[in-house]
């Protein structure tokens, strides 16, 4: 690894003017769990990291009353998965925190870091899709709002320009007969990236036989992941069965562009984005009867 | 530029100078001579590096040492005591659960969070907790035999009733 400089700034106002510090090349630091392996292994570079554990918007996790929750984007998975009453409102999330690397891993890795190292197969991104998620962004001349589906713009690329962070992920309240899931395809039991990965969320009528509304993300089969918007409108109000999971996949797959790598041919990816958009809605329409 | 590091290793003040691209794993082994934790991979894949840090398991190879700033850090030399061997090390030995050796500081560390978390854990536990263990040798299963054992004899054990 290249010499660096480190701080570890405690109020926010002075991590942005450290990331804005002209002529220096900065990087923000969250659980470390791609920028350590960034820069020790691939060469990257930069004059200066600065750690955002120390600051309390990015550190925060909690409920903001019936609107919904707000995580800090340094927040790592095992603090948002062992959040008991969190969890029952959010299971989308907590599949795809469960899932992202070991137990090693989910005590570092951030939500936020998954999003902005903008892998095609980050797992937490479709999951985040699902349920709705904004993105806070601030920088020194001020904040903006990025809708989750918008953040990610190609590999490695975000929305972020320099001196931007992201501060915060706020999830809407999730209303009553809710459901989500995520899930991926790995060759493997654990420790893998996702081959591709879908997460979806529904909400059922009264009765728990109609979806009234439904959103899928798709990740590792485009540059992105994706937001499959033809499904939220050409299936709401369809009932719950087997059919509409199917018409569902059928939509994914046409929209499933992947490339062919070691891990997977793009016929396997375009494949697997409709088996797992119609698993992932089942077991979202599953939780949501629960519930009922 | 070396900077000034102040961190607790195995409950003691530890203040020395490190250049902020050293892992904690390279100031542990290389400047603080705690060559217990090992170094496999060096990317986050095979937990031989694993500590503890502020109580929770994590890879010392992705981890800035300056980030251990103030904070408590556990090796594998702080895991026996003046007593002797903790459970987890007596059975891995009893049981064979280790043959180089280099895989298991990272397992003993990682298990014994576990045990910590989850005093009765099924072997389907063992095994998805122990996902970002490596190990070359064994074939894992004398290990999570060992894990169980492990978590049997402390369940007996008197000082786990009076703590329970
Ligand atoms: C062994 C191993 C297994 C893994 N398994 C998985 C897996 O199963 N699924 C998966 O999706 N990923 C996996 N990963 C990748 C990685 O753990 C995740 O992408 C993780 O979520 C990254 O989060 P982090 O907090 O560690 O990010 P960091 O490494 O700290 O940061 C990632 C990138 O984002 C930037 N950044 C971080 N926070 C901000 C911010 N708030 N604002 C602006 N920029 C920021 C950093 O500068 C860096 O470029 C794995 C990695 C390893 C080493
Ligand atoms: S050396 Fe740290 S995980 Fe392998
Ligand atoms: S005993 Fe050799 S790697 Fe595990």
């Amino acid at each position: 690894m290249d010499a660096f400089d480190y701080f570890a700034p405690d109020n926010l106002s002075e991590a942005l003017t450290l990331l804005a510090t002209p002529n220096k090349t900065s990087r923000p630091l969250a659980g470390g769990t791609d920028l350590i392996v960034q820069l020790r292994e691939t060469g990257l570079k930069c004059d200066q990291v600065i750690d955002l554990k120390n600051l309390a918007e990015l550190t925060q996790f909690q409920s903001e009353g019936g609107k919904g929750w707000t995580i800090g984007a340094a927040v790592p998975c095992s603090e948002i998965y062992e959040n008991a009453e969190f969890a029952s409102q959010y299971p989308g999330i907590i599949d795809a925190a469960s899932l992202i690397g070991g137990i090693q891993i989910q005590n570092r890795a951030s939500f936020g870091g998954n999003l902005c190292n903008a892998s095609p197969a980050a797992d937490a991104i479709p999951a985040l899709i699902a349920h709705s998620v904004t993105c806070q962004v601030a920088s020194k001349s001020g904040t903006r709002e990025v809708n989750v589906e918008d953040f990610c713009q190609s590999p490695g690329k975000t929305v972020l320009s320099e001196g931007e962070i992201l501060v915060s992920l706020k999830l809407p309240a999730t209303p009553k007969r809710f459901g989500a899931a995520y899930q991926r395809f790995i060759p493997r039991n654990e420790m893998d990236i996702a081959v591709a990965g879908a997460g979806s969320s529904v909400v059922l009528s009264e009765d728990g036989k109609t979806i009234e509304s439904l959103r899928v993300g798709l990740g590792a089969v485009a540059p992105t992941p994706l937001l499959v918007q033809e499904i939220s409108d050409k299936l709401k109000g369809k009932e719950v069965d087997s059919a509409t999971f199917e018409q569902a996949a059928e939509i994914a797959r046409s929209y499933a562009n992947p490339i062919s790598d070691t891990r997977g041919e793009d016929w396997q990816r375009v494949h697997l984005a409709g088996v797992l958009t119609q698993r992932t809605l089942q077991i979202a329409c599953e939780r949501a009867q629960a519930a009922l | 530029m070396k900077t000034y590091l102040k961190t607790t290793i195995n409950g003691e003040d530890k203040e020395l100078l490190c250049e902020p691209r050293q892992s904690l794993l390279d100031v542990l082994r290389d400047e603080l001579e705690l060559t217990g934790t090992k170094e496999g991979c060096n990317n986050g894949n095979c937990g031989a590096c694993n500590i503890m840090l502020d109580g929770r398991l994590v890879n010392s190879c992705m981890v800035l040492a300056l980030e251990a700033q103030g904070k408590q850090v556990e090796t594998i030399e702080g895991v026996a005591d003046t007593e002797g061997l903790h459970p987890l090390q007596e059975v891995f030995l009893e049981e064979a659960a280790l043959q180089c050796g280099i895989c298991t500081p990272g397992f003993i560390l990682s298990a014994k969070s576990l045990l910590e978390k989850n005093p009765n854990p099924t072997e389907d536990d063992v095994r998805l907790w122990l996902a970002g263990n490596l190990c070359r040798c064994t074939g894992y299963d004398k290990i999570v035999r060992a894990v169980l054992e492990s978590a049997k004899r402390l369940s007996e054990s008197p000082q786990s009733e009076v703590a329970s």
